[in-house]
C-alpha cells in the first residue's frame, strides 16, 4: 500500500487582485500536500514559498482563516466553482486542478480576502437581535421550552455567517437591495424566541420592504450550498406565512 | 457625580471583549471595539463542550461551594480564591442573562436547562447549547453589541490590528496606536481606558495546537512589553487527543475514551501495516500497560504525559512519529455513532477516514492558557468574594488597563477545569466592565487633556517598525520563523519539562529573536499586507514565549499542568490517609505547597524577564488533600 503520509503534488489556480480597483489575474501554483490536508493548510504552506509554476516568486497569496474547525466563517471562497469554507475542503476530494476564487457578490479586498460588512449590516436591517433591558440578572428561570421547538430554533442557530449562501443566491449582489437568506433565516429564529417574538412585527415590516422577503426568487441554491445544512429555504417560507399574516393584521388592525 | 459619556477602547471581541462592551455601553459610555477580524469570528466559537453553572437540577445535591471547591483543586490551589468564588456565585445569572439574550440552550424533556457531566467533577453542573455552546453563547453578545452599534453607542474597528497602548507622563493608560490591516495605516485613538480581551495563544505552539490562528498572544505581549505583569505563565494545558493536521491540530473530546476508545501504538515502530492488520499481541496498549486502574480514562494531564513518553522519550510513535492510534474499531458500531456522533463526524470532515474504519491518529496539542497578563481584584471581607464595582477588580498593573478572558491569570490557577472557560471569559468581560466604569467615575480628567505630541511620537515608533519590517532584505522568512518557533516551544516547554531542555530554549528563543534583525517579508504590496502583519505577531509571540520558558525554569515542581520529572513527589502505592508512608508523602506535599504555592510573575526588561513571586489568597481553602485519583 502507499503510505498515506507521503506528501502528492497537487495544482492550484488561484484568482488574485491586488486591491479593490485593480484587475484579476490569474497564478497557478504545484505543491507537496500530505493525507489530510485541506485548501487552507495548502495556502498556509504557500505563504511561505509563492513561486508559481513557471518559476516566478510572488507575493503571497492574502486569504482569511481562523478557528479551521468550520465554525467561525471566516474561510469561505470559491472552491472549483462552489462556495464553500476552505478549512472543510479536503485537497484529496476535489478534481485537480483546485480552482480558487474570491467569495463572489462581495467587494475583494485583495486575492481571496473579501469584505463581508453588507452581511452584517443586513443582520442590522432586520434587527436581528433580542431587545433586552440589560445585561444584567433579572432573577427569572429561563422560560420552558420543548425540545422540539429548542431542536427547530437551534438548526438557525448555528448559521455561522459565511456567506456562501448569499455567494450562492441569483437575487443577492452588490447592486441590489436583497437582504440575503441568511439576515432571513436569523428573523425566522428571533420571531421564534419567547421575548424576541414581542419585535417580530418590527423585523417582518423590515423583510416586507424593498429588497425584502419577495426578492427571494426561490432557486434554492442558498439551501444547497450551506455548510452547516441549515433549511434556509424553510425559514423563508414561514416568513412568507408571517408576512401575509402581518400584512392582514396591518390592513384590518390586531395585535 | 456621575461621570458619563467617557470613551473606552476594548481590544479583541471573543465573548470576554463583548461582555465587557455591553457592560461598558449600557452604563452610557462609548466604547470603540477593536478586532483583528469580524468579532462573531473570535475564538470563543470553538468552545463545543458547555458552560459550568451550578442549578442542582439533577437531583445530585450539587452546590455552589461544590464548583468553588472543584475549580480550586483542579488549578492545584493555584488561583486566589475570592476571585473564584465570586464567578461560581455569578454563573447561574449568566446562564439566565444568556437565555434573555436568546442562547438556545439544550433542555430537558420537562422544557427546563438541562445539564450534563463534565471531566474532573461529581456533578451534572454544565449547561450546553447542542454541540456547540461557544459559538451559541458568542453570537448571543455578539447580537446584543449589534444592537448597541445599531444605536451609535458602541462602534466597532474590525480588520484593525492593535500595537501598543499611550500612557502619560504618570504611566496612565490613555488610549492606543493601532494599524488598519487593509490601508496599513498606523493611527492613534484617545481613550479613558482600555481594556484587552485578546484571548490565548496557543499559536506559539503551532501547529500543534487546537487554536484559532488568530491566537497569538501577540497583544498581550505587546503590554507585557510596555510594562504589564504577566502571570503564571509556564500552566499551558495539553490536551491528549487532537487530530492531526498541518494546518492545526483539532479536538477529539475525551468522550472518545470514556465510551471505551483504547489508546496504542505498534510495538514496532517501523511496522507499517494498516494498522487493522496488526494483530493483538504486536500491539502496545501503553496506558492499560503503566496504568491498569485506570486505563485509558486517565485524566487529561497524564495522558498527555504518556503519549509524550511513548513518542519523544521511547521513540515508539506510530511510523517513528507524533502520532498514535486512538481506535474505536473493537466497539459496537451503532453504540459509537449514538455516542459519539459529533467526533465521528468532526474526524471524517477533517482527516476524510472514518474511525470505524480505522484508528484515529492524535497527539497532545497545546489548549489553553492558564497565565496570562496580572489582574488586581478587591476582597470584599464581608463575603469573601470580590468586592461587586470596585474598580481594581481586572486592573492590570499599568492604571487604565483592564484585562479579561483567557488573556488574563485570575481564575484557573495550575489547570482548569472543563466548561470553566467560557464561564471564566463571559463572567470577567463583566466584571471588568463594570470595574472600568467604576474606574471612569473617578477619574479626574480624560484623554481628552493629553498633549498630541505623546500620540504621535508613538504613531512614528510603531510605523518605524512596520517600515523596518517592510524593506528588512535578509534572509528569514516570517512564516517560518513561526515554525521554527512552535516546534522549539513543543519540543522543550510543552507537555513535559526539564531544566536542561529549558535552559535551551531560553537560549534558542533570543537566537530566535536575534533572526528578525535579518527578516525578509518578501512581499512590497502596501495594501493588505499579511505578511507584516503576521511578522510583527511573530516577534511579540517570542517575547511571550522567553516569560512562558523563563517561568518554567524558575519553577521547580510539579503543579498542574506545569510537570517536571525531576521534582515529582509519587503517592506511596496501595496506601492512604492513615498509613505512615501515606502521611509522611503528605507532610513532603505539604512542605512543597509551603515552597511552591505562589503566583509567578513576570516584568519586561531588556534582557531577559524579572521572574520573582506573590502569595496566593486561600482563605476558602486550605491545601490539605493532595489530588488522588485512585
Amino acid at each position: 500500500m502507499t503510505d498515506a503520509h507521503e506528501p502528492r503534488t497537487i495544482e492550484l489556480r488561484i484568482r488574485r487582485q491586488d486591491n479593490p480597483n485593480s484587475e484579476p489575474y490569474w497564478h497557478h501554483f504545484a505543491l507537496p500536500v500530505r493525507a489530510g490536508a485541506n485548501v487552507v493548510s495548502a495556502l498556509m504552506d504557500l505563504r511561505g514559498q509563492p513561486v508559481t509554476t513557471d518559476g516566478t516568486r510572488v507575493d503571497p497569496v492574502a486569504f482569511e482563516h481562523n478557528c479551521m474547525e468550520e465554525v467561525c466563517g471566516a474561510c469561505a471562497m470559491l472552491i472549483n466553482g462552489r462556495p464553500r469554507p476552505a478549512c472543510s475542503a479536503l485537497l484529496a476530494d476535489l478534481d485537480s486542478p483546485v480552482t480558487l476564487e474570491p467569495l463572489p457578490k462581495f467587494p475583494v479586498v485583495r486575492d481571496l480576502l473579501v469584505d463581508r460588512s453588507r452581511l452584517l449590516d443586513n443582520l442590522k436591517r432586520v434587527r436581528a437581535w433580542v431587545r433586552i433591558d440589560g445585561p444584567w440578572d433579572t432573577h427569572e428561570h429561563p422560560p420552558r421550552l420543548s425540545q422540539q421547538a429548542w431542536a427547530a430554533n437551534y438548526l438557525y442557530s448555528r448559521c455561522m455567517n459565511c456567506g456562501c449562501c448569499m455567494a450562492a443566491c441569483p437575487q443577492f449582489d452588490q447592486d441590489r437591495p436583497f437582504v440575503g437568506p441568511a439576515p432571513l433565516a436569523q428573523v425566522r429564529l428571533m420571531n421564534a424566541h419567547p421575548t424576541g417574538r414581542y419585535d417580530k412585527a418590527t423585523r417582518l415590516h423590515a423583510i416586507m420592504a424593498e429588497g425584502g422577503l419577495s426578492d427571494c426568487g426561490n432557486a434554492q441554491n442558498c439551501v444547497r450550498v450551506c455548510p452547516k445544512e441549515i433549511p434556509l429555504t424553510t425559514a423563508i417560507g414561514e416568513l412568507g406565512r408571517q408576512t401575509t399574516v402581518q400584512l392582514l393584521k396591518d390592513l384590518f388592525g390586531g395585535a | 457625580m456621575m461621570n458619563r459619556g467617557r470613551e473606552v477602547i476594548v481590544i479583541g471581541g471573543g465573548l470576554g471583549g463583548l461582555w465587557a462592551t455591553l457592560t461598558i455601553a449600557e452604563a452610557g459610555h462609548r466604547v470603540r471595539l477593536f478586532s483583528l477580524f469580524e468579532v462573531m469570528r473570535s475564538h470563543s466559537v470553538c468552545a463545543q463542550g458547555g458552560i459550568n453553572a451550578v442549578f442542582d437540577a439533577k437531583g445530585e445535591h450539587d452546590s455552589v461551594r461544590q464548583h468553588i471547591v472543584d475549580t480550586i483543586k483542579g488549578g492545584s490551589y493555584l488561583a486566589n480564591q475570592p476571585p473564584i468564588q465570586s464567578m461560581c456565585e455569578d454563573a447561574p445569572g449568566l446562564i439566565r442573562t444568556f437565555e434573555r439574550m436568546g442562547v438556545t440552550f439544550s433542555r430537558t424533556p420537562e422544557g427546563q436547562l438541562d445539564q450534563r457531566l463534565f471531566g474532573g467533577v461529581k456533578h451534572r453542573r454544565t449547561c450546553f447549547a447542542g454541540a456547540s455552546t461557544g459559538q451559541q453563547l458568542l453570537h448571543g453578545v455578539d447580537q446584543q453589541v449589534r444592537r448597541l452599534e445599531a444605536d451609535d453607542r458602541v462602534h466597532k474597528h474590525e480588520w484593525w490590528e492593535f500595537l501598543s497602548l499611550v500612557k502619560d507622563a504618570d504611566g496612565v493608560c490613555r488610549g492606543i496606536v493601532a494599524m488598519d490591516l487593509r490601508s496599513l495605516e498606523v493611527r492613534a485613538f484617545r481613550a479613558d481606558a482600555v481594556v484587552l480581551a485578546t484571548g490565548g495563544l496557543g499559536q506559539i505552539y503551532a501547529p500543534k495546537t487546537t487554536c484559532s490562528t488568530n491566537s497569538t498572544g501577540a497583544a498581550a505581549s505587546r503590554v507585557y512589553q510596555q510594562g504589564a505583569r504577566f502571570a503564571n505563565a509556564e500552566f499551558f494545558q495539553f490536551h491528549p487527543t487532537a487530530m492531526l493536521g498541518e494546518d492545526k491540530t483539532r479536538l477529539m473530546s475525551e468522550a472518545a475514551r470514556g465510551e471505551g476508545g483504547r489508546i496504542w501504538v505498534p510495538r514496532d515502530p517501523a511496522d507499517r501495516r494498516e494498522p487493522a492488520r496488526i494483530p493483538e499481541a504486536e500491539r502496545f496498549y501503553f496506558l492499560e500497560d503503566w496504568y491498569p486502574a485506570y486505563g485509558n480514562t486517565v485524566p487529561r494531564d497524564i495522558a498527555s504525559r504518556a503519549i509524550w513518553k511513548v513518542t519523544r522519550e521511547l521513540g515508539q510513535g506510530v511510523g517513528g512519529s507524533d502520532r498514535v492510534y486512538l481506535d474505536l474499531t473493537h466497539l459496537d458500531r451503532g453504540f459509537v455513532a449514538s455516542r459519539l456522533g459529533a467526533i465521528l463526524s468532526i474526524y471524517r470532515k477533517f482527516a476524510g477516514s472514518d474511525p470505524l474504519q480505522a484508528p484515529m491518529e492524535i497527539f497532545p496539542a497545546a489548549h489553553y492558557a492558564m497565565g496570562g497578563l496580572w489582574v488586581d481584584y478587591e476582597k470584599d471581607t464581608s463575603t469573601g468574594g470580590m468586592r461587586p464595582g470596585s474598580p481594581r477588580n481586572h486592573a492590570t498593573s499599568i492604571p487604565g488597563l483592564y484585562a479579561c478572558g483567557e488573556c488574563d491569570y485570575a481564575y484557573h490557577g495550575a489547570n482548569r477545569l472543563g466548561a470553566n472557560s467560557l464561564l471564566s471569559a463571559s463572567y470577567s468581560g463583566r466584571v471588568a466592565g463594570e470595574a472600568v466604569v467604576s474606574y471612569l467615575n473617578g477619574l479626574a480628567t480624560g484623554a481628552e487633556a493629553m498633549p498630541a505630541e505623546y500620540f504621535d511620537a508613538e504613531i512614528r515608533y510603531q510605523a518605524q517598525i512596520n517600515q523596518h519590517f517592510m524593506h528588512a532584505r535578509g534572509d528569514q522568512n516570517p512564516y517560518h520563523l513561526h515554525q521554527a518557533l512552535g516546534a522549539l516551544m513543543t519540543a522543550k516547554v510543552g507537555v513535559v519539562r526539564n531544566n536542561a531542555e529549558l535552559d535551551a530554549a531560553i537560549a534558542e528563543l533570543a537566537e530566535l529573536e536575534q533572526r528578525f534583525a535579518r527578516l525578509d517579508l518578501a512581499e512590497a504590496n502596501a495594501w493588505a499586507n499579511q505578511s507584516l502583519a503576521h511578522a510583527r505577531q511573530v516577534f511579540d509571540m517570542v517575547k511571550l514565549a522567553q516569560v512562558m520558558a523563563a517561568s518554567a525554569r524558575a519553577r521547580d515542581e510539579c503543579r498542574g499542568a506545569h510537570y517536571k520529572p525531576e521534582f515529582a513527589l509519587e503517592m506511596p502505592p496501595d496506601k492512604y490517609a492513615g498509613d505512615p508512608e501515606f502521611e509522611a508523602y503528605r507532610a513532603r506535599w505539604k512542605a512543597n505547597n509551603a515552597e511552591w504555592l505562589k503566583t509567578t510573575v513576570a516584568e519586561y526588561s531588556t534582557d531577559s524577564p524579572r521572574i520573582s513571586f506573590e502569595p496566593v489568597d486561600l482563605s476558602l481553602l486550605q491545601p490539605e488533600q493532595p489530588r488522588d485519583y485512585r
